[in-house]
C-alpha cells in the first residue's frame, strides 16, 4: 500500500522546479558514510485485504477474550454504550492535533472543558486538568506535584496502591532526592493507622493512599487526610476505578488536596493496558504547580463564549526545564471517550452504575464463601473487587477454572508475599448471575478436587 | 453557525440515554451502610441519545483535522492516517484483552509487541527497544533515565545535559526530570550544532547531550558523527530527539550515526492518529550498552519460542507505565510499518522532504527564510518581511484558516522568532501544495495592501480570534450550576 498523493508527472515537475534529476539529490546534506544504501530489512508491503488477514491470524493468538475473566487489579471490564464508539471515531475527533489554534478546534477544546468539569464533579475537587498518561503516571505526577509544594523529602505511600502505580512512582522519582517510604495495611485491608501515625513527621511532602484500594476495600480518607495535614502534609487520593465515586462521598469532601487516577472505565475498552486514560484534580490554590494542559473559558473578538487551552506558562514549551511536568501530547481521544461515557450514563446512569457493581460484587463475595475451603480475606467494606483465600495454591485453583473456560482473579502472591493463596476477583455489572454461580460452582469443584 | 451550548446547560432532571439491565440478583440495601456515600452528584448532565450525538456531531464540525484538509503544522507530521490500521486495532482479540490474562492466552499481543520492537530496531539501527513510553515526552524521561542508570553504575552519573537552543520544549523539561540540569549550546549561523561550541562545553560533568536530526529547522545535522564522536570521548551519551524521523526513513539510520538512545514518536513517522493531543506512543531505542536498563517488563522468547514478560532485569530503570504502554497505538503502528514494506517507508521520506522543499522553493522570497542550509521535511520561515506592514506570525497563521488551512507552528524553534514552521508530510497531493502556497502568497499581498484582514483574521471560523489572556487572567475552567443565575460571580 501507498498512502502518496503526488503523481509520477507531478514528482517530475516538482524534482524540475527545484532544479534536481533525482529523489537522490535531496539528500545531499546527509553524509555518503551513514546512508543506508539498502532496503530496510523488513517484510515487502502488504495490501488491505492482506493486512486485515495477517492481523485476524495475530489477533487469533488472542484467546482471552472467550473465557469469563474475573480479572480487575486497575484494568476494569465494563459496558460501553454504543454511542461512544460511534462518535469517538468521527474523523473530526481522530485526526486532529492539540487544540493549539482554538478557532478551529472548538469541538475539541470545550469535549475538555466538560470532561474537566466532569472529573472535578466526580471528585468533589476545584479544578482538573485534560488528562495524564494513565493512572500510574498520574499517581507519580501527584508526587512530584506534592514535593514541588511542600518541599520534604519524605512521601508516605500506601502499601495497598496498586503495586504497579508504585513501581511507576519509584521510577519518577529515583533521580529527585524524594525518599518514599510505604505504610503497610491492617488484617481488615485499611491503611493501618498506627503505622501511618508512627512513619508520618513534618519531614514528609504528602500522604498518599488509594481507594478502592488494590484490594478493592473503600479506605477511610477523612481520617488519613486529618492526619496528614495535622502534619502539614498533603493528602494525595489516587481512584483506579472511579465508577466507585458513582456511590462513594468524593475525595474532595474528605480532605483530599489532589485526586488522581485511570479512568479506563469510563468507555474505554481493557486494550491489552492501553491506551488508558490519567486524570488529575486538585484544590484551587494548587493551580500554579498542577501538570498538564487544561482548557479554559473566554470569549471571541465578538464576545462568543469560546475556549482555549490555558495557563501554559506552567508549562514545558514556555517554562522549558522549569515547567511543571514534561507532559505534550497526553491521551485526549481517551478523553473524548470518557466524556461521552459519563454524558451518557448521565446523574442516575453512573449512580445506578456504581450500585451494580457494589451489588453484583457483594452477590459473588457471600457465595464464593459460602464453599468450604474458602475465606474472605479482608473485612473491610469494599467496592467491586474482593479477596479470596483459597486452601490451597491459587496457581492450582486459576488452572483448573481455565480448563473450565474461567480466568480467575489475580494470585496476590506475586505482588504482596505474605498474600499466599489469595486472589482479588472483580465482579461487575457485565457478569450476570448465571456467569457468577458459574464461577461460584467451578471454584466448588477447584477446592474439592 | 449556531454556538454548541455545554452539555451541562441542556441538562434537564430525569433524562436518560442509557439504562443497564435490572439487578438479576437479590438487592441488599444495606451494603455500604458503614460508608459514607454521597447523594447525586449535582449538575452531572442528563440527556437523551440524541441529544448526546448531536452534541458530539456538532461539535465535532467545528473542528480542524487532517481528514479535512492541509495540516502543515512544523514537527508534528501530520500526515494521512490510514483507516485500515483503525480497523484492525479494534478486533476484538486486540480491545477486549485485559493486562493481567495469563501469557499464554494473549501470545499475539505479545507477537505484536516484540514483533514491533523488531521492526523498529531494524528501521532505525538500534539494538533494542521498549515500546513503553505514552508519548514522546516520555520517551524522553526513559531515555534520560537509562543513560542515568548507566552513569550511576559506573559511579557517577554526572551533572549536566547539553541542549541545541533550537530543542523543543520537552528536551530541557525531560532531562531535569531525570535531576540534570541543562546547558544550552548555541546554534551557528548554519542552523546547526556549533562542533567548536559543542567541543567547548563537553567535559566529564556532561550525562548527555539531547540532539534533534533533523533538527527543528529542518536542517540535518551533518557533523552528528563527529559530535557524537565529541561525546563519547568524554564519556558521555548522545541522545536523538526522533520526532523528525519521518525525513530519514529508508534512507539513513541514527544507529549508524552512532547515536546511543533515540525516542520515536509513532503518532508522527508511524501514522498513529494524533486524536485530538494523543495518545500518542513513544518507543526508545537503545544501543546494546544501555540494553539492561529498559524498563520492565522487557519480552523475551523461551526455547519452545512462546513469550513471556520477563521481570527478573535487576539493572532496568522500573517500571514507567501501568502496564505495558499505548499497545492499541503500536498495533496501528506495526500495520502501517507492514503496509509500506522498504520501498514504501523509503518512499515515505523521499516525497516529504520533496513536498517541503518544493513549498520552501515556491515561497523564498515572500517570506524570509533565516537560515539558507538545505532542508529536508520541513522548513521555518519568519514574519520579518510582513513585520515592516505591522503583521506577525499569528496574523498569517490565522488568515490561512480562512483559506482552509491549518496554521503551521510558532511556538518554536526559539531561534527564529517569529517563525512560520511548514512540514507538509509526504501524504499531500501538490494541488493542495499549490493552494496552501498560493494562500500564502496571497497573505503575503495583502500584509502589504491591507494588514487589517490579516490583524482580523480568521474571519470565516465558527470562533474569531480568542482572548487567550482573559482565559489565564479569568482561569475559569470549569462548568458550575451557579453560573446560571449569577454570571458575574464567575471566579
Amino acid at each position: 500500500m501507498s498512502y502518496i498523493s503526488l503523481s509520477d508527472k507531478d514528482k517530475k515537475e516538482m524534482l524540475a522546479r527545484l532544479g534536481l534529476s533525482s529523489m537522490k539529490e535531496l539528500f545531499t546534506s546527509i553524509p555518503d558514510s551513514i546512508k543506508l544504501n539498502r532496503d530496510l530489512n523488513i517484510p515487502d508491503s502488504k495490501t488491505e485485504s492482506e493486512l486485515v488477514s495477517h492481523f485476524k491470524d495475530i489477533a487469533d493468538r488472542n484467546t482471552d477474550q472467550h473465557y469469563l475473566s474475573f480479572l480487575g487489579a486497575g484494568a476494569y471490564p465494563h459496558v460501553i454504550p454504543s454511542v461512544v464508539d460511534y462518535l469517538a471515531s468521527r474523523g473530526e475527533f481522530v485526526s486532529p492535533y492539540t487544540p493549539y489554534q482554538p478557532e478551529v478546534s472548538q469541538g475539541t477544546l470545550q469535549i475538555i472543558f466538560e470532561f474537566q468539569t466532569l472529573i472535578c464533579q466526580l471528585t468533589g475537587m476545584d479544578i482538573a486538568n485534560a488528562s495524564l498518561y494513565d493512572g500510574a503516571s498520574g499517581a507519580a505526577e501527584a508526587v512530584l506535584m506534592a514535593h514541588r509544594l511542600r518541599r520534604k523529602p519524605k512521601v508516605l505511600l500506601a502499601g495497598l496502591i496498586h503495586p504497579q502505580y508504585k513501581e511507576v512512582i519509584h521510577t519518577y522519582t529515583r533521580n529527585l532526592g524524594i525518599q518514599i517510604e510505604e505504610v503497610g495495611f491492617s488484617s481488615d485491608g485499611f491503611m493501618d493507622d498506627a503505622d501511618l501515625q508512627k512513619k508520618i513527621d513534618t519531614e514528609t511532602s504528602v500522604v498518599i493512599a488509594q481507594s478502592p484500594n488494590f484490594i478493592g476495600v473503600i479506605e477511610d480518607l477523612e481520617s488519613i487526610s486529618k492526619t496528614a495535614h495535622a502534619n502539614g502534609a498533603l493528602s494525595a487520593v489516587v481512584i483506579s476505578e472511579p465508577v466507585s465515586l458513582g456511590l462513594l462521598d468524593p475525595p474532595g469532601n474528605l480532605g483530599a488536596d489532589i485526586v488522581t487516577g485511570e479512568a479506563q472505565s469510563f468507555g474505554i475498552p481493557q486494550s491489552f493496558g492501553g491506551p488508558f486514560l490519567g486524570f488529575m484534580a486538585c484544590s484551587k490554590e494548587f493551580i500554579r504547580q498542577f501538570p498538564g494542559r487544561i482548557a479554559g473559558e473566554t470569549v471571541d473578538v465578538e464576545g462568543k463564549r469560546g475556549f482555549v487551552l490555558t495557563l501554559s506558562t506552567r508549562e514545558q514549551h514556555i517554562r522549558r526545564e522549569r515547567a511543571t511536568s514534561n507532559i505534550c501530547t497526553n491521551q485526549a481521544l481517551c478523553a473524548l471517550r470518557a466524556t461521552i461515557f459519563l454524558e451518557t450514563m448521565g446523574k442516575e446512569g453512573i449512580r445506578e452504575l456504581a450500585w451494580h457493581n457494589v451489588q453484583k460484587a457483594n452477590y459473588a463475595l457471600e457465595e464464593c464463601v459460602k464453599i468450604s475451603g474458602i475465606e474472605q480475606k479482608f473485612s473491610g467494606a469494599f467496592f467491586n473487587e474482593f479477596v479470596l483465600e483459597f486452601g490451597k495454591p491459587v496457581e492450582d485453583v486459576n488452572l483448573y477454572l481455565k480448563e473450565q473456560g474461567i480466568t480467575g482473579g489475580l494470585d496476590l502472591e506475586k505482588f504482596y508475599p505474605e498474600l499466599k493463596n489469595c486472589a482479588l476477583f472483580c465482579v461487575t455489572e457485565i457478569h450476570s448471575k448465571e456467569n457468577i454461580d458459574r464461577l461460584v460452582s467451578k471454584l466448588k469443584e477447584a477446592l474439592n478436587s | 453557525m449556531i454556538q454548541e451550548p455545554l452539555i451541562f446547560e441542556i441538562s434537564d432532571e430525569g433524562k436518560r440515554a442509557y439504562a443497564l439491565p435490572k439487578l438479576d440478583i437479590p438487592e441488599k440495601k444495606d451494603v455500604l451502610q458503614d460508608i459514607r456515600t454521597r447523594k447525586d452528584i449535582e449538575g452531572f448532565p442528563q440527556v437523551s441519545e440524541i441529544e448526546i450525538v448531536r452534541h458530539f456531531t456538532r461539535l465535532s464540525q467545528t473542528n480542524f483535522c487532517i481528514d479535512i484538509g492541509f495540516y502543515p503544522l512544523g514537527s508534528c507530521t501530520m500526515k494521512y492516517n490510514p483507516k485500515i490500521n483503525e480497523k484492525i486495532a479494534s478486533f476484538p482479540g486486540f480491545s477486549l484483552s485485559h493486562p493481567f490474562s495469563p501469557e499464554e492466552l494473549v501470545q499475539g499481543n505479545l507477537e505484536i509487541l516484540k514483533t514491533t520492537e523488531e521492526l523498529l530496531s531494524e528501521i532505525t539501527g538500534m539494538d533494542a527497544f521498549t515500546l513503553q513510553p505514552s508519548a514522546g515526552a516520555q520517551g524522553e524521561l526513559v531515555g534520560m533515565m537509562l543513560i542515568r542508570a548507566y552513569l550511576e553504575e559506573k559511579g557517577d552519573p554526572r551533572k549536566i545535559v547539553l541542549i541545541p537552543d533550537s530543542a523543543h520544549g520537552t528536551n530541557p523539561s525531560s532531562a531535569h526530570l531525570s535531576g540534570y540540569l541543562v546547558q544550552e549550546i548555541k546554534s551557528n549561523e548554519q542552523g546547526t550544532v556549533d562542533v567548536e561550541d559543542l567541543a567547548r562545553a563537553m567535559n566529564d560533568d556532561v550525562a548527555a547531550l539531547m540532539i534533534t536530526n533533523p533538527n527543528t529547522l529542518g536542517i540535518f545535522e551533518s557533523d552528528i558523527k563527529k559530535i557524537c564522536a565529541i561525546v563519547h570521548e568524554k564519556g558521555g551519551f548522545v541522545y536523538m530527539d526522533g520526532a523528525n524521523m519521518n525525513a530519514l526513513v529508508g534512507e539513513c539510520r541514527p544507529g549508524d550515526m552512532d547515536v546511543d538512545v533515540i525516542h520515536l514518536n509513532l503518532h508522527k513517522t508511524f501514522s498513529t492518529p494524533h486524536g485530538g493531543g494523543g495518545p500518542g506512543s513513544g518507543p526508545v531505542g537503545v544501543k546494546k550498552v544501555l540494553e539492561p536498563y529498559l524498563p520492565i517488563p522487557v519480552i523475551e522468547r523461551r526455547e519452545d519460542s512462546s513469550l513471556y514478560f520477563n521481570l527478573d532485569r535487576p539493572k532496568s530503570i522500573g517500571r514507567v507505565q501501568s502496564f505495558y504502554g499505548n499497545f492499541l497505538v503500536v498495533v496501528k503502528a506495526m500495520a502501517y510499518i507492514l503496509s509500506l514494506g522498504p520501498n514504501g517507508l523509503r518512499e515515505v521520506a523521499e516525497i516529504a522532504v520533496l513536498n517541503a522543499n518544493y513549498i520552501r522553493k515556491s515561497l523564498e522570497g515572500e517570506y524570509h527564510l533565516k537560515y539558507k542550509t538545505p532542508t529536508l521535511h520541513e522548513c521555518v520561515f519568519s514574519d520579518k518581511f510582513q513585520k515592516e506592514h505591522g503583521v506577525q506570525n499569528i496574523d498569517i497563521a490565522k488568515r490561512l484558516i480562512d483559506f482552509g488551512v491549518h496554521p503551521p507552528t510558532m511556538s518554536f524553534p526559539l531561534i527564529v522568532h517569529g517563525a512560520l514552521m511548514i512540514e507538509p508530510t509526504e501524504t499531500e497531493s501538490k494541488k493542495d501544495l499549490d493552494l496552501f502556497i498560493e494562500a500564502m502568497k496571497r497573505i503575503s499581498k495583502e500584509a502589504q495592501d491591507d494588514p487589517e484582514v490579516l490583524k482580523e483574521a480568521p474571519h470565516t471560523s465558527y470562533m474569531r480570534r480568542l482572548d487567550e489572556t482573559k482565559a489565564a487572567r479569568e482561569s475559569i475552567l470549569r462548568w458550575r450550576p451557579e453560573e446560571k443565575e449569577a454570571p458575574q460571580n464567575k471566579e
